[in-house]
């Protein structure tokens, strides 16, 4: 009986391991960042080059930084979805134009509408670095005291929104 | 005109090599020093790849971090706890041995003598069952008697 049974157990470790080593995406490394304060940053606006906003602006408020590019293509996905958010308007949403080229970044705007409190631009990817962005999109929830809480690689989509993004906003405003 | 544009498109691509080559002319020893500290690592938007060998933007643009730290005067090790602050010990593909990657570097271990334990128990129930007598009675009669007959022939 038992020889039937360990090879019939093992399988089943061994496929459970194969299913759950399926389910994990090798690009979500978990941020170290998470709990840490938002790096600091001060940079000029994406249609305005002349203003300046820093990061130091936000304390108060829990926010969303959403790093995006008119060259990053799951950003188009995510774009409908943040419009329907800052109709919402539960949460400002700050957009961080990463490693574009201002015209491309202000015509994605213009053309498919604008989600964001306001845009800063970050040219050359230094402060998209500081807060460990390597796959755009990328949306940070920080809370009022500037910490990062939450980091989502990839796409905002309506059921990480509902189910891991805007739970925790509430959460964090009512601290 | 139209040569003019010619020569112009023939030393286009001159520009391209000229950009390229820069950063090594500029400083070797720098540069030698960033390739062997890219090479401990890992491309994020690659995997499996070091930052070394990967042509990905992100790897271009911690190249070029690794170049400016080191200019300004930054050792390998203040460079890789940069990076590992900002994106965790998955970017190294040497992780050190903590309590977080313990069963990283713990686990082959532990499979070998799971392994190795189940050997002993598989060998030693084997060696039980073969030293047991498994004639019977009839059997040893029957053997017997072939015995002799083989000797009668």
């Amino acid at each position: 009986m038992m020889r039937f049974i360990l090879p019939l157990v093992i399988f089943l470790v061994l496929s459970s391991f194969l299913y759950v080593g399926l389910s994990l995406d090798p690009r979500e490394v978990p941020s170290p960042l998470i709990g840490k304060t938002a790096p600091a940053f001060s940079l000029p606006l994406l249609q305005d080059p002349n203003k300046q906003f820093s990061a130091q602006d936000m304390k108060g408020q829990v926010w969303l930084l959403n790093v995006w590019a008119s060259w990053c293509t799951a950003c188009k996905d995510e774009h409908p979805v943040l419009m329907d958010l800052a109709q919402q308007n539960v949460v400002p949403i700050l957009g961080l134009n990463y490693k574009d080229k201002r015209e491309e970044g202000e015509a994605v705007l213009r053309k498919s509408g604008d989600p964001y409190m306001l845009t800063v631009f970050d040219a050359d990817g230094k402060i998209g670095f500081d807060y460990g962005v390597y796959g755009v999109p990328e949306t940070y929830v920080i809370d009022k005291q500037g910490i990062i809480r939450d980091k989502l690689i990839g796409a905002v989509n309506p059921k990480n929104l509902r189910e891991r993004i805007l739970p925790l906003v509430e959460e964090l405003k009512k601290k | 005109m139209k040569r003019f544009f010619t020569v112009l498109l023939l030393v286009l691509p001159v520009l391209a090599i000229a950009d390229e080559a820069r950063d090594l002319a500029d400083n070797p020893v720098i540069e030698r020093r960033m390739i062997s500290l890219a090479e401990k690592v890992r491309c994020l938007v690659c995997q499996s790849e070091t930052v070394a060998s990967s042509r990905s933007d992100w790897s271009n643009d911690v190249r070029q971090i690794m170049r400016d730290k080191m200019i300004a005067g930054a050792s390998d090790q203040e460079i890789m706890d940069l990076l590992v602050e900002r994106f965790g010990k998955s970017v190294l593909f040497d992780p050190p041995v903590d309590k977080e990657t313990m069963p990283l570097w713990g686990g082959p271990f532990i499979l070998l003598l799971l392994g190795v334990g189940v050997l002993l128990f598989q060998l030693r129930r084997r060696s039980a069952v073969v030293a047991e007598p498994s004639l019977t009675p009839e059997a040893v009669q029957r053997a017997a008697t072939l015995l002799e007959e083989e000797g009668k022939s």
